[in-house]
């Protein structure tokens, strides 16, 4: 199945169909925000007046992938988010709080459902089809993307609309920070893999969209050719087990891999994986990270996914990415591995068309 | 792809019982779990009926091996997803490929709206313990960790549908042979949160719901879980106790109108319906018994009634809408009512579509109101309309 | 009742969150609902909120809705009746 095109909002300039990172944009202290758009070309403004930010990244990201593919009408669309829409989460709670259950106003609550996104997109577009969402942490869009490549495979769709979404918002920021989960010291986010190792991870958020379809294009970015996660592996062992099963399920080697893009995120503990597999089963491949440009969330690896189809597509790695292999090499053949919290584990395949 | 996939076991906890066979007695005694709410502490507790079910915290914490202090949405759910495991009669778990697909739509919300109190008056304060399984997902994987399922678990949650995504998605994952065997269905418990929601859009029945009546006002909450267990054909053969109910139609489809309210003319509905009856090769007069959606909603049950007028006309299958019993259990619901469509052909039984008084004016039809057992169930429909559009109907069949 | 309608304006563009609207562009008998405002049932909502909210009126019966929401003129002589009832 062919990645047609990719829609896609985060902290760094990746709306509006410029070129691929032309800039690194680097973010001091533990958040990074999306650089939003100006939603009013995208959006009908009656519609607008009632999203929160991560609707409205959400729809916009989704319109301008189904722009790129010409596409009015999928065949289905499925969202996957970890959080859903926090900020009318939170609004709705506090005022339900603050106002002892009384004197509430709907607008915060119908929008906080975790298909408002999905649901808002098949609104727009009078889309009647298959319309899905997932909302399984570090599981999230890479269930969704199963659901996609299932209804391509049943050929009960010739496209589909999948995507990503997950927003940080105050709330949330100050309860994960209180968690543990984010670093205490300021340091750069361009500076993520460079800095000395410490506990800690610098928080991200972003909405990528893809319209995944059955038959090639012309313009095409690349092939989607396999996805395996794995849950709670005991140890190093088993993940390297789940990689070479996932490699022999695709019937290629490590040699075969031209790239690998994987999930670093700059906690110590976290990245002791990563490390072990770079010097274990990966020792002969290229590596690069990604969570530098758009921090760390549950449904980052949506971010990797856009990064793998535009290396292929352009043949290009932004400088920011530190890839250290030969620039003439031909990226035919790249390998997502990513981790959330060590307890969800994902693998990506893609390919050159 | 087109293999049979088999309901081997059902499990199911909700207000009018804490397990298959307390529901299937409330169902045929015409009990109904709705009143006043006894362990939800809101402002609206006496004013607002809604269908608790009948177990503290505590209790099912000991009902299950959880600790108290975790979600009473995944304590709902390890009620019931225990029981159906228990029920399929599997014992080699461990060596299928088996997954655990669980919807629902507050997931740690009633530990969160307390946390909330405390955190908005001092952000320093509010016991992280409260918070730290408010995703969905979270309450999906403490039950999936107590289950000692790993190789496949996932949430969906597309409000009042999500149950009926989540079977029907298990029920492709055995098809496409990437398991052999899901726990699938949904919960959700009753929180502050969603009383106070659904209450600001005043379609809260302050009495006892009567779906599909001409003089409905609207619906109760209630709250509990659902779970099928789903099996390939191989395992299904290779059980002692041979199921004999497969899941032979499903579709999503969305009514794309308005984030909350349905269509006049139920476009969604007809859609999910037809959609289904098309997967499963069967034909509108096929279809032995609808279990409605039917919330009692002024919207909703003329949107539901009319597209199965349009669908159904003439031969209309025996129906009731179960919430009269239940209440409205969101994310769950959709996992409760297969269990009921299940049970319907098991047992050769229909249910009443308690207090209906006054039949809907403009629809063709009336629910049944009593209780009927001793006739052939073979096929039966089951309607999961929601939020955000999102419509879906399983179709269960005698096999 | 000039100053209650520019409130009202004012108060249904902030609850709304009306974009690019100013109280000047909400005619006083406007309909405030589908041809008009473009508003719908779930502004409908927040409006009977509004009501209960700023000027302690509770709509009983949501029936009474479409009535006492046609135009910003009506609200205000909804409420006007209300206040001097209550008097």
């Amino acid at each position: 199945m062919y990645i047609r095109a990719t829609g896609n909002i985060s902290p760094q300039k990746t709306f509006g169909h410029l070129s691929f990172l032309p800039e690194a944009v680097g973010y001091a202290g533990n958040r990074l925000t999306c650089i939003e758009p100006d939603y009013k070309e995208l959006i009908d403004v009656k519609l607008i007046r009632r999203m929160s930010r991560i609707i409205r990244m959400g729809v916009a990201a989704a319109m301008e992938c189904l722009q790129e593919a010409s596409c009015t009408m999928p065949d289905a669309i499925v969202t996957g988010t970890a959080y859903g829409c926090m900020e009318d989460t939170g609004l709705f709670l506090t005022k339900m709080v603050e106002y002892k259950e009384e004197l509430l106003t709907p607008t915060a609550f119908i929008q906080s459902t975790h298909n408002t996104i999905g649901a808002q997109i098949g609104l727009l577009l009078q889309c009647n089809n298959y319309n899905n969402a997932f909302v399984h942490r570090g599981f999230s869009f890479e269930s969704a993307l199963l659901d996609g490549m299932l209804l391509l495979k049943e050929r009960e769709a010739a496209n589909v609309l999948v995507g990503a979404i997950d927003e940080i918002t105050n709330t949330s920021h100050t309860i994960l920070n209180r968690m543990g989960l984010y670093k205490q010291q300021s340091i750069s986010s361009l500076d993520l893999f460079t800095a000395n190792k410490s506990k800690g991870t610098i928080a991200g958020e972003g909405a990528a969209f893809f319209l995944l379809a059955n038959d090639p294009g012309a313009t095409d970015y690349a092939k989607l050719d396999g996805l395996k996660t794995f849950y709670k592996p005991e140890g190093i062992d088993e993940i390297e087990k789940n990689i070479a099963a996932f490699l022999s399920d695709n019937s290629i080697g490590y040699n075969d891999i031209d790239l690998i893009i994987a999930g670093k995120n700059g906690d110590a503990k976290a990245d002791k994986i990563y490390d072990q597999l770079q010097q274990g089963i990966f020792a002969n491949n290229y590596l690069i990270n990604y969570k530098n440009l758009c921090g760390e969330y549950p449904t980052a690896i949506a971010f990797a996914v856009w990064l793998a189809a535009n290396i292929i597509k352009t043949g290009t790695i932004p400088h920011v990415l530190q890839y250290t292999g030969p620039e003439e090499k031909k990226m035919k053949r790249i390998l997502i591995y990513n981790h959330y919290l060590s307890l969800h584990h994902s693998l990506l395949l893609i390919s050159a068309c | 792809m087109n293999d049979p996939v088999f309901v081997a076991g059902t499990g199911i906890i909700s207000a009018i019982g804490n397990n298959t066979a307390e529901c299937l007695d409330a169902l045929k005694n015409g009990q109904t779990g709705i009143g006043n709410m006894h362990y939800l502490d809101s402002v609206h507790s006496q004013k607002i009926p809604a269908a608790e079910v009948k177990l503290g915290n505590n209790e099912l914490a000991q009902l299950t091996g959880l600790a108290n202090t975790k979600s009473r949405t995944a304590l709902l759910s390890l009620v019931a997803a225990k029981e159906a495991l228990y029920n399929s009669g599997i014992t080699n778990l461990s060596a299928l490929r088996t997954g655990f697909i669980s919807a629902n739509s507050v997931g740690g919300m009633d530990k969160t709206e307390n946390f909330f109190a405390e955190f908005l008056s001092d952000n320093r304060k509010g016991r992280l313990r409260n918070v730290v399984n408010h995703e969905c997902g979270s309450v999906t994987e403490l039950v999936a960790d107590k289950l000692g399922i790993k190789d496949y678990i996932t949430t969906i949650s597309t409000a009042c549908s999500s149950s009926a995504n989540a079977i029907f998605f298990g029920a492709r994952l055995i098809k496409n042979n990437i398991l052999d065997v899901v726990v699938a269905g949904g919960t959700d418990a009753l929180t502050k949160f969603t009383i106070n929601g659904f209450n600001t859009l005043m379609i809260l029945d302050e009495q006892l719901c009567q779906p599909f009546d001409e003089n409905r006002r609207g619906l109760n909450l209630g709250e509990g879980a659902g779970y099928v267990v789903l099996v390939s054909e191989k395992i299904a053969a290779s059980l002692q106790q041979k199921p004999a109910v497969i899941l032979s139609g499903y579709c999503n489809a969305n009514d794309a109108y308005h984030q909350t309210a349905s269509s006049p003319d139920g476009n969604g509905s007809f859609l999910a319906m037809s959609g289904a009856l098309k997967k499963s090769g069967l034909q509108p007069a096929d279809i032995d018994y609808i279990n409605l959606h039917g919330t009692g909603t002024q919207n909703n049950d003329i949107a539901e009634g009319t597209a199965i007028k349009r669908l159904f006309t003439p031969h209309f299958p025996k129906m009731s809408s179960t919430k009269a019993f239940t209440g409205h259990t969101l994310g769950a619901s959709g996992g409760i009512e297969a269990v009921f469509s299940t049970l319907a052909i098991q047992h050769g039984i229909i249910y009443p579509n308690l207090r209906l008084q006054t039949p809907i004016k403009e629809l063709p039809f009336t629910p049944e109101t009593t209780f009927i057992k001793n006739i052939p169930v073979k096929h039966v429909l089951s309607n999961s309309f929601g939020f955000g559009g999102n419509c879906s109907s399983l179709i269960f069949s005698k096999y | 009742m000039d100053k209650l309608l520019l409130d009202l304006k004012k108060q249904i563009i902030a609850q709304l969150n009306l974009q690019d609207v100013q109280p000047e562009d909400i005619g006083d008998d406007q309909p405030l609902f589908v041809e008009g405002l473009g508003l719908d049932s779930i502004d409908a909502l927040e409006l009977i909120v509004l009501l209960q909210q700023s000027y302690k009126i509770k709509l009983s019966n949501a029936d009474e809705g479409p009535k006492v929401f046609r135009s910003v003129k009506t609200m205000a002589e909804y409420i006007t009746a209300h206040q001097a009832q209550n008097a």
